[in-house]
C-alpha cells in the first residue's frame, strides 16, 4: 500500500533530525548539512512512485542523502580552481615533531576521507548493522568492515596527535 | 592462533570492530571478551574505539535536539501537483509549441480580446521590442556573473529570507517577496541587489540538485514595455538566448522579468509559469 502525502510526510519528519544529525557530521557545518537534507527531502518528493515499494525508509533516505553528497564531493573537484605560479604560497607548517597537534573531535574526522567517515558515521550516529550499511552504500560487507577499521584507527591517531596512522595487521 | 586459547578462532581486525558494535554473536562475543582479557593492548585499542564512538555520539546528538528550520519543514511537505492544473498544462504547451510572444491573461481564463494585438504604432512596438531586448540582455548578463560565485552567489541567503524580502521592498518600494520553486526542484538561495539602467534592480537565486543556477530578475524600469493597453491587457512572454543561457521574460504591471538558466527552454518554460503563477496570486 502506498501511503499518501500527510502520511508519507509525517514518515520524513519521524527522520528529519537524524538525517540533520548524519549530514552534520558529514558536512561539518549547519549550512552545508541542511543543504543537504533539504536536497534529500526534494529528491524524496520527486521520486514519489518509489515510495510504495521502499520497506525501509530510513535506509531510503540516508542513501538518497549519501548519493548527493558523493555528487557534491565530485561537483567541488571540478569547480576546485588550481592557484597559478604568481599565487603566494601560504607558508607551509613544518612537518617535524611540533606539528604533533591534539585536534578536536570534528577538526580530525573533517581530515578523514569521505568513504571512511560515512561508515563511522552510520555505526555510531545511527546504529546500522554492517550488511544495511553495505546496501545503503552498494558496496561489499568487507569493504565496509575494513573502511570502517582504517577510519577509526586513522581519526583515534589524529586526535591523539600521531603523525601517521599507525599501520594496521592482522591481529593474531 | 595463540596456545593460550586454544578453542578461540584467530581474531581478525574486523572482528574487534564487530565485537564494539555489538554485531557478532553471543558466543563469539564471550570468546572475544576472554581473547581481549589476556591482551592488553588490543584491549586498550578497542577500549580506544569504544570511547570514540561514544565522544560522536555525544558531539552530534545536540543536533536531534535543534528546532527544524522552516525550509526544511517546508521541505518535508507534500508537493502540490501542478499538472493537474488544466490552464498551467495548457499553458506550458503553449510554450512547448514554440509559440512566441503567447499572451496570456492574468486569470488565466481565455481572454480573446486580450490576445488580439492592441493598436499601436509600428515604431512604439520596435522601440519596445529593443527595450525588451537590452532589459534581457542585462539579466542575462547578471546571470552570467554571479551564478558561478561558488562563496558569495547571493548577498543574503535564503536562511534571512525575512531580512531578504524586507530589504528588498524597501528598495525596489514594491514587495519583493522570492517565488518558491522548491516544486519544480529549485530551492532559493537568496538574492542581491544590483544596479540597473536607472534605479536598483532585485535578482533572486535558485539552485536545483545537481547545482545548476536560476536566476529572477526583476526590474521597475520595463513599465513602459507592457503592451499600450496596459496591464489589464495581458502578459507578452518572450525568449532569449545567449550563448548556452536561456531567458525567458515578461512584463507585469510596473515590473520586468527575466528567468535564465543554462536548463533547457521546456523546463525554463515551466518555471516562469509557476513564478507568473505565483505572482499573479499575490
Amino acid at each position: 500500500m502506498t501511503p499518501d502525502g500527510p502520511a508519507r510526510e509525517q514518515q520524513l519528519l519521524t527522520w528529519l533530525p537524524r538525517l540533520r544529525r548524519y549530514a552534520r557530521a558529514l558536512a561539518g557545518n549547519r549550512e552545508d548539512a541542511d543543504d543537504l537534507v533539504q536536497d534529500t527531502l526534494l529528491r524524496a518528493w520527486s521520486r514519489p512512485g518509489l515510495w510504495g515499494g521502499v520497506a525501509d525508509v530510513r535506509a531510503w533516505l540516508f542513501a538518497i542523502l549519501h548519493n548527493l553528497h558523493v555528487d557534491a564531493i565530485r561537483r567541488s573537484k571540478i569547480t576546485t580552481v588550481p592557484l597559478d605560479e604568481h599565487t603566494p604560497e601560504p607558508p607551509t607548517p613544518a612537518r617535524q615533531g611540533e606539528r604533533l597537534a591534539v585536534l578536536d573531535l570534528q577538526g580530525a574526522l573533517d581530515l578523514l576521507p569521505a568513504e571512511q567517515k560515512e561508515v563511522i558515521l552510520l555505526v555510531a550516529l545511527e546504529d546500522m548493522s554492517y550488511a544495511d550499511i553495505a546496501t545503503l552504500l552498494s558496496i561489499p560487507i568487507g569493504t565496509v568492515m575494513s573502511r570502517l577499521a582504517r577510519g577509526r584507527e586513522r581519526l583515534r591517531s589524529l586526535v591523539e596527535g600521531r603523525a601517521e596512522p599507525v599501520r594496521l595487521q592482522v591481529v593474531k | 592462533m595463540n596456545p593460550n586459547d586454544p578453542g578461540v578462532a584467530p581474531v581478525r581486525e574486523a572482528e574487534l570492530h564487530a565485537f564494539i558494535d555489538g554485531q557478532l554473536t553471543s558466543e563469539r562475543q564471550a570468546e572475544l571478551d576472554l581473547w581481549l582479557a589476556q591482551r592488553p593492548d588490543e584491549a586498550s585499542r578497542v577500549e580506544a574505539y569504544r570511547s570514540q564512538k561514544a565522544a560522536l555520539r555525544a558531539l552530534f546528538d545536540p543536533v536531534l535536539d535543534e528546532p527544524l528550520p522552516a525550509r526544511l519543514a517546508a521541505a518535508a511537505r507534500p508537493r502540490r501537483q501542478w499538472h493537474s492544473l488544466p490552464a498551467a498544462a495548457g499553458f506550458v504547451l503553449a510554450l512547448l509549441g514554440g509559440v512566441a510572444g503567447w499572451a496570456l491573461h492574468a486569470g488565466l481564463t481565455p481572454a480573446p480580446a486580450a490576445l488580439a494585438a492592441a493598436p499601436t504604432s509600428a515604431t512604439a512596438t520596435a522601440t519596445a521590442a529593443a527595450r525588451a531586448s537590452a532589459f534581457a540582455q542585462r539579466a542575462a548578463i547578471a546571470h552570467a556573473v554571479f551564478s558561478p560565485e561558488v562563496r558569495r552567489p547571493v548577498e543574503v541567503d535564503a536562511a534571512h529570507e525575512d531580512q531578504l524580502v524586507t530589504w528588498l521592498s524597501k528598495r525596489m518600494g514594491a514587495p519583493m517577496k522570492p517565488p518558491h520553486l522548491q516544486s519544480l526542484g529549485y530551492a532559493l538561495e537568496g538574492g542581491r541587489l544590483l544596479p540597473g539602467g536607472q534605479g536598483p534592480v532585485a535578482q533572486f537565486m535558485y539552485r536545483d540538485e545537481a547545482g545548476q543556477r536560476l536566476t529572477l530578475y526583476v526590474s521597475n524600469e520595463v513599465a513602459e514595455l507592457a503592451s499600450p493597453a496596459g496591464a489589464a491587457s495581458g502578459t507578452a512572454f518572450r525568449f532569449a538566448r545567449e550563448g548556452q543561457l536561456n531567458v525567458f521574460y515578461w512584463v507585469e504591471g510596473r515590473f520586468g522579468y527575466a528567468l535564465s538558466a543554462e536548463a533547457d527552454r521546456n523546463a525554463l518554460a515551466a518555471v516562469s509559469e509557476e513564478v507568473y503563477r505565483q505572482l499573479a496570486a499575490r
